[in-house]
């Protein structure tokens, strides 16, 4: 095997693609793998084009690729989609000679006709086999851990009993028989495990950020379902209430931050999950929280838009709305995730920060992180830090709003004698009686920002990956982050000379860090998947700083190969 | 927890000043809620007003409870997010009809079909008064407000039969100035389990000059006299349905009442969420991604 190798299984929505594609990942995670899946599928339920792609090896893995090394496709649509992007060293598997698909020789691509369809309908009577006859084609073509996909099978299909797992079995050994009998491998992609790792997980971006909520001590989750964060609350609808935590279904993205805000003010850490046009939703109540300091945690799984956009494909173009969103001055923080790891943590550290800071902490994440999976660490939980908001003691008056240095002032929760107040939306005493006086509006203003004035010396705010002389230096946020390293790693093999900054928060924007990593370099250039440069535009407005911008905006993210391309371009 | 000595009403009162004009209703509905809460006991750290935005919205920074002074719309969804996170608080929601029956009107049908437990008091005065006379969703057909200064087109809503539609398990109607009921009403509200609906009619002297307190006086009429058994929705239905029209009289007291489990019984996890002995075994929650 090379380096790594990418698959990509095209069919219609419907066929078993996803599915198949999954079981294939986690097989090979559980054999000692390195896997990364990236999926794109269609916004109906059934029909339209369906994507699953993953890449595999031995070695780490820093993003979903550039295109792919085999592509797998069931039927006539898929193949139409993808073969305008076969080049010589792809491998092309189909399904043949029934499905429609007709195939040209192309110079230096290797074809494999195998009869999914065939084998499924006529030989097993079981048409909806189709994918795993396709799975045990791929997995002997490929030398992929057939046991471990054995074994996943059983686990699988146990539940629906014998009979179905035997369905499966059969429909995946046909497709691997039908192999091993008619085909002569004539390519050079061979799989080899290595040893499994004990304490690695597997999860997607979704579920990282559920967990990550419930280890943070979450205790109450609300939203209303909304592609694609719908899976964050999935999953902790199934796993929140075993720490004795809530979800509820609301009403609407209003009703959802509202229940939030309430829990929160009554002690609990909350939570709600949604996307962009949620998050439009939800602007009013999220000046609401930063007004009354209250801390609350919003993940915003972007997908394209505007309005209802691009459902199911992503786009980082909800950061404007994030980090400006709602009428008058105030402060919220923005994290950005890159990763599955950064899912989890910067969930945790969005708690923390929502607790210290008593403010709301909006997530962001994005439709192509949201569905992918990656092996990543167990995460070792007594090494996390968990913080809580400052409760006021009980001795002394209190005073909910109190103007302090650190713009900090203590809370109390209800059911605490003393501790009477009324959070408001109003401008406000220190006490929290209404006041709208000049001045009293500036002070609170003042008190409100100064929280997070100096955050950037408290919070590790972005990774810097440099020596301080290079020629360009890269500065991405988000999922584009994953492309940008792959690129630099090339560049660098290349002899090129390529800096990056990482920012993990990117409102408030990390000023110092920016204008440090920009002195260190002769051009920066900015990469990101929106038509605004939304990300250089704060750059250039907060750190005075004016990059070299590099915006796509077609509904997928960046691949190593367009960073490489145009760092070479303005290098 | 806090000393149980019964306070009097004037106790919990703040040192905060209404900002109502003179005459306006939502005095009565202050005046009652204080009562109430002497007469029930009610604690003041374990109690939680909420509002949103209007002339009665003020209301909890007038009282020394714990409050909180939210969006328009928005007190009803605040309010159940406080009573799910920590059943054991009062929850007490109040506002006026465009508060609850037009911008948060989205709300009202889901707090009473889940049967979250908490108080909903409406100080319902048919006209938007902190705004300066804008029409109000139970405003009357053909009223002249500056915003239909040629008669209102819209048919009024119906606040009594919009709760016992939606499926409130209390559905009771009262009169600011009747303060002996209201204070009852509320008392009976806060110890019910279960989502409490109260509409107050609180007229607005000063931008209501159709709907006034010597408008409705001669109108009222106790419901216990023509409606005694309280589990009856349909006959609640068809007296909310009727009241100020065939009949030409409003009644007031309690329509109707049900046990219904609460939405905090019903939802899994909560139960045992204030036992606070369980600690979850988070490692074991982790394992669900080990491949």
């Amino acid at each position: 095997m090379g380096k790594d190798i990418i698959i990509r299984i095209g069919g219609e929505g419907g066929e078993g693609v996803i599915s198949a594609g999954d079981m294939l990942a986690q097989a090979s995670a559980r054999a000692g793998l390195e896997v990364l899946t990236f999926k794109t599928f269609p916004a109906e339920i059934k029909g339209g084009y369906a994507m699953y792609q993953f890449r595999v090896s031995a070695e780490e893995i820093l993003s979903h690729g550039d295109t792919f090394n085999i592509v797998v496709v069931f039927n006539a649509e898929a193949y139409e989609v993808n073969k305008g992007l076969l080049k010589p060293g792809n491998v092309l598997v189909y399904d043949g000679p029934d499905a429609g698909i007709d195939p040209k020789p192309i110079e230096g691509v290797v074809q494999y006709a195998v009869p999914m369809t065939k084998i499924s309908k006529v030989d097993l009577s079981s048409p909806i086999s189709k994918n795993m006859v396709a799975l045990g084609a791929v997995v002997q073509l490929f030398s992929f851990p057939m046991d471990s996909l054995v074994e996943l099978v059983r686990n699988k299909f146990r539940k629906k009993g014998e009979e179905i797992v035997n369905i499966n079995l059969k429909a995946l050994e046909a497709g691997a028989e039908y192999v091993r009998s008619n085909i002569k491998k004539s390519d050079r992609f061979i799989v080899h495990p290595t040893k499994p790792e004990g304490d690695a997980i597997l999860l997607s971006g979704n579920e990282a950020i559920g967990l990550g909520a419930l280890v943070a001590g979450c205790e109450f989750f609300s939203c209303y379902p909304i592609t694609p964060a719908t899976e964050i609350a999935i999953w902790l609808a199934k796993h929140l209430p075993k720490t004795n935590g809530i979800v509820v279904q609301a009403e609407d993205e209003i009703a959802s931050l509202g229940h939030v805000i309430g829990a929160s003010y009554a002690g609990a850490k909350a939570m709600t999950g949604t996307s962009g046009p949620g998050l439009d939703l939800m602007t009013e109540l999220l000046g609401f929280a930063s007004m009354a300091e209250l801390p609350l945690v919003i993940a915003d799984v972007q997908r394209g838009g505007p309005s209802t956009g691009l459902p199911t494909k992503s786009e980082q173009s909800d950061l404007f709305l994030a980090a400006r969103g709602g009428h008058g001055d105030f402060p919220r923080i923005v994290l950005a995730a890159a990763t599955i790891e950064d899912c989890f943590y910067l969930t945790v550290d969005a708690f923390n920060l929502a607790e210290k800071y008593q403010m709301p902490v909006i997530i962001l994440s994005d439709g192509s992180l949201a569905f992918r999976t990656e092996k990543i660490k167990r995460p070792d939980l007594a090494k996390l830090n968990i913080m809580n908001r400052e409760v006021y003691s009980g001795n002394g008056e209190f005073k909910r709003y109190e103007i302090t240095d650190s713009g900090i002032s203590a809370v109390s929760l209800p059911g605490q004698p003393g501790g009477q107040y009324i959070a408001t939306g109003l401008e406000h005493s220190e006490t929290a009686a209404p006041k709208y006086s000049p001045d009293y509006h500036a002070m609170m203003t003042e008190k409100r920002f100064r929280k997070i004035e100096n955050i950037e010396d408290e919070y590790a705010a972005s990774e810097y990956d440099g020596n301080g002389d290079e020629d360009i230096g890269i500065i991405s946020w988000g999922l584009t982050q994953c492309s940008v390293r792959e690129a630099v790693k090339r560049c660098r093999e290349k002899g090129l000379k390529v800096s990056a900054l990482y920012p993990r928060m990117v409102f408030p924007v990390p000023v110092k860090a920016i204008r440090k990593f920009a002195s260190s370099v002769k051009k920066v250039l900015m990469p990101e998947v929106n038509y605004q440069g939304q990300f250089a535009e704060l750059v250039r407005a907060h750190a005075g700083i004016n990059p070299i911008r590099y915006d796509i905006y077609g509904g997928l993210p960046f691949t190593p190969e367009q960073i490489e391309a145009k760092i070479k371009e303005v290098i | 927890m806090e000393v149980t000595q019964q306070l009097k009403p004037k106790d919990y009162r703040s040192d905060i000043p209404p900002v109502w004009c003179a005459g306006c209703g939502d005095y009565g509905v202050l005046a009652s809620l204080t009562t109430a809460f002497s007469a029930n006991h009610a604690s003041t750290a374990n109690t939680v007003l909420v509002s949103g935005i209007g002339c009665s919205s003020r209301l909890p920074y007038f009282v020394t409870t714990f409050g909180m002074h939210t969006c328009h719309g928005r007190a009803v969804p605040i309010a159940t997010g406080i009573k799910l996170a920590r059943p054991e608080l009062k929850v007490i929601v109040v506002g006026g009809d465009g508060d609850n029956f037009s911008i948060g009107g989205g709300h009202l049908p889901h707090v009473a079909r889940k049967n979250i437990d908490i108080t909903l008091i409406v100080m319902d005065n048919s006209i938007y008064g902190l705004t300066k006379n804008q029409v109000s969703p139970t405003s009357r057909a053909g009223m002249v407000t500056s915003t239909t200064p040629y008669g209102s087109p819209d048919v009024p809503l119906n606040p009594i039969a919009y709760a016992l539609v939606y499926g409130a398990t209390f559905v009771a109607q009262s009169f600011s100035s009747n303060a002996r009921l209201t204070a009852d009403l509320i008392g009976q509200a806060m110890n019910h389990k279960g989502f409490a609906f109260i509409n107050v009619i609180s007229p607005c002297p000063t931008f209501n000059k159709v709907d006034t307190f010597e408008y409705y006086k001669p109108l009222l009429r106790n419901i216990d006299e023509v409606h005694t058994d309280k589990g009856d929705k349909i006959k609640a239905l068809s007296l909310a349905m009727t009241m100020g029209r065939e009949s030409a009289t409003v009644p007031i007291g309690l329509f109707y009442q049900e046990n219904r489990p609460s939405y905090v019984e019903l939802l899994s996890g909560i139960k045992t969420r204030n036992k606070g002995t369980n600690k979850p075994d988070l490692e074991k929650i982790i394992d669900v991604f080990k491949l």
